[in-house]
């Protein structure tokens, strides 16, 4: 059987220069987080400027998480936000990373409706395109 | 901020809320516009300046209201901050007037939903990072009900309550988009969009607008006008951008927002929450109406669905959330929603409410919050305090 290559029709991410790292990251199948060099900590969303109250760092680490986390909160979405996720059943959550940090992300590899608050997961990698890898989670087995 | 002028809403108009997909913004805003002048009782060439808040409407919409009604030639300022927009137009005008600049403003809310889309969620940014995630707007706010029912121990049952109570009110107004009674059963028996969340948990899309005039207080003592027709003072009008939830993550918790921007409305007033009456609050989901009550402190942290088992946010109870119906039933029409608020809380507390009239309605208050934004806790919040 020939492999067809399929478009991939959901919206995409564009890359700005504050999170161009992250993206650069996945696309290598590594989960980096933006780490603020005058406060040692790490954070989520990448922005320009150190989120930590009294830095005025504004420049960042990148450093490799764990991919390990719980699922924060979540919900199986029934109805996407574009007509390409028509038909599909998926899970959006909010997973918080052991690196300390939360990331809104897909679990997926398991049936959406055996998802709960507190459930273990590990980060995988989803090649989209040839340019966009989404760091998404499975639960740990 | 002692030296602010005092601002009066003198009149008030709005339109059915609905699907009118062949009515252009600038006609529904116009319809709104006319019969919030005829409200004030005010010349309509006195006005000075107009805020025109929407979303989706395109180029001018604010300045082809106006030349419908033949106002041309004074400033016009279209005004978007996704679902605050209304809301955000009220507050340039009130502020234009506080600040001394001009003594008359005519601030109005429009949207044609219906026209771009027939259901399902708004639009977002697709080159966001969360949207290429599958994110939406109700999928934003079930992600916060699934934490809070989590935490709080709270039921399906219950959000289900605040359609039914939403629902209730919005079948005695007649400019509501849904008008006919529900049951807990009927809400949580309806197709699930992002769980928890079924249809009825989530707001319609609809059209409508609404405007209001405001004055200064110079001008309110120097203009003739009906004197049958109470003069609504603002005591409070504080708009704020949305902020990082937290330095390490997202929390999809647009209360926090709430919070900040009620506590400055508070502060401006001289009144806290215990001071309200009636409040027309943003439940664009069901969730939305606990938290926010929670936010603008009318309950303890994880004690707004008591509110609505009890009773104490129907109409009658002690604190009266959204007797016009709110969002989830009189509708929300992106833009045009914080008009429709204010309107109903001047309508409110001039003892002339289209529905159900709030008992000895004084002091009310209106909060909008505008939009998700990756990582942060909404786009913009407005929440404004009225007295008589």
């Amino acid at each position: 059987m020939s492999e067809e290559k399929v478009e991939y029709a959901k919206p995409l991410p564009d890359f700005r220069p504050e999170t161009k790292p992250f993206w650069e990251g996945t696309k290598q199948h590594k989960l980096l987080l933006p780490k603020c060099k005058e406060t040692g900590k790490v954070f989520f969303y990448p922005r320009a400027i150190s989120p930590f109250p009294g830095s005025v760092n504004m420049d960042f680490d990148w450093v490799e998480s764990s991919g390990k986390g719980k699922v924060w909160t979540y919900s199986v979405h029934y109805m996407g936000p574009t007509k390409a996720y028509k038909g599909e059943t998926y899970v959006v959550a909010m997973i918080e990373l052991e690196d300390g940090v939360k990331m809104m992300s897909n679990v997926v590899d398991c049936d959406p409706e055996t998802v709960t608050i507190g459930m273990d997961v590990e980060v995988v990698f989803e090649d989209a395109t040839e340019e966009v890898t989404f760091a998404k989670f499975k639960p740990v087995q | 901020m002692s030296n602010l002028r005092d601002v009066y809403i003198i009149g008030v108009g709005q339109t059915p809320c609905g699907k009118y997909p062949t009515k252009a913004a600038h006609v529904l805003g116009r319809e709104a516009s006319w019969a919030a002048i005829k409200d004030s009782g005010i010349y309509a060439r006195d006005i000075e300046i107009g805020f025109c808040g929407h979303v989706y409407q395109g180029m001018g919409v604010g300045q082809r209201t106006l030349k419908d009604i033949g106002l041309v030639g004074q400033p016009v300022i279209n005004v978007e901050g996704a679902c605050g927009s209304g809301t955000l137009s009220f507050w340039e005008a009130w502020r234009t007037i506080a600040f001394g600049q001009h003594d008359v403003a005519l601030a109005w809310g429009v949207e044609n939903l219906s026209k771009i889309m027939s259901g399902g969620p708004l639009p977002l940014e697709e080159d966001d990072i969360e949207v290429a995630l599958g994110m939406s707007m109700p999928g934003l706010y079930a992600m916060r009900a699934k934490r809070y029912m989590d935490e709080y121990g709270v039921s399906k049952e219950t959000l289900a309550k605040v359609v039914v109570k939403s629902r209730l009110h919005a079948s005695k107004n007649p400019i509501a988009q849904f008008r006919k009674e529900t049951t807990v059963d009927a809400v949580l028996g309806d197709p699930v969009i992002c769980d928890p969340l079924t249809r009825s948990m989530c707001c319609p899309v609809g059209d409508a607008s609404a405007a209001a005039v405001l004055v200064s207080g110079e001008m309110l003592n120097k203009i003739k006008r009906d004197e049958s027709r109470l003069p609504i003072k603002v005591l409070g009008c504080v708009a704020q951008s949305g902020g990082y939830a937290s330095a390490t993550g997202l929390t999809c918790d647009p209360s926090e927002n709430v919070a900040r921007t009620s506590q400055m409305a508070y502060e401006q007033a001289g009144l806290g929450p215990e001071d309200m009456d009636a409040v027309e609050i943003h439940d664009a989901f069901a969730i939305a109406e606990l938290i926010v009550a929670e936010a603008l402190g009318f309950a303890k942290k994880g004690e707004g669905s008591k509110l609505i088992e009890e009773g104490t946010s129907n109409f009658d109870g002690n604190i009266a959330i959204n007797p016009s119906g709110g969002l989830l039933s009189r509708g929300h029409p992106v833009g045009a929603t914080g008009l429709l608020q204010t309107v109903e809380i001047v309508n409110q507390l001039r003892g002339e409410a289209t529905g159900c009239q709030v008992p000895d309605a004084n002091i009310g208050l209106i909060e909008t919050m505008g939009g998700a934004q990756p990582a942060m806790d909404g786009i913009t919040c407005v929440v404004s305090i009225l007295g008589k």
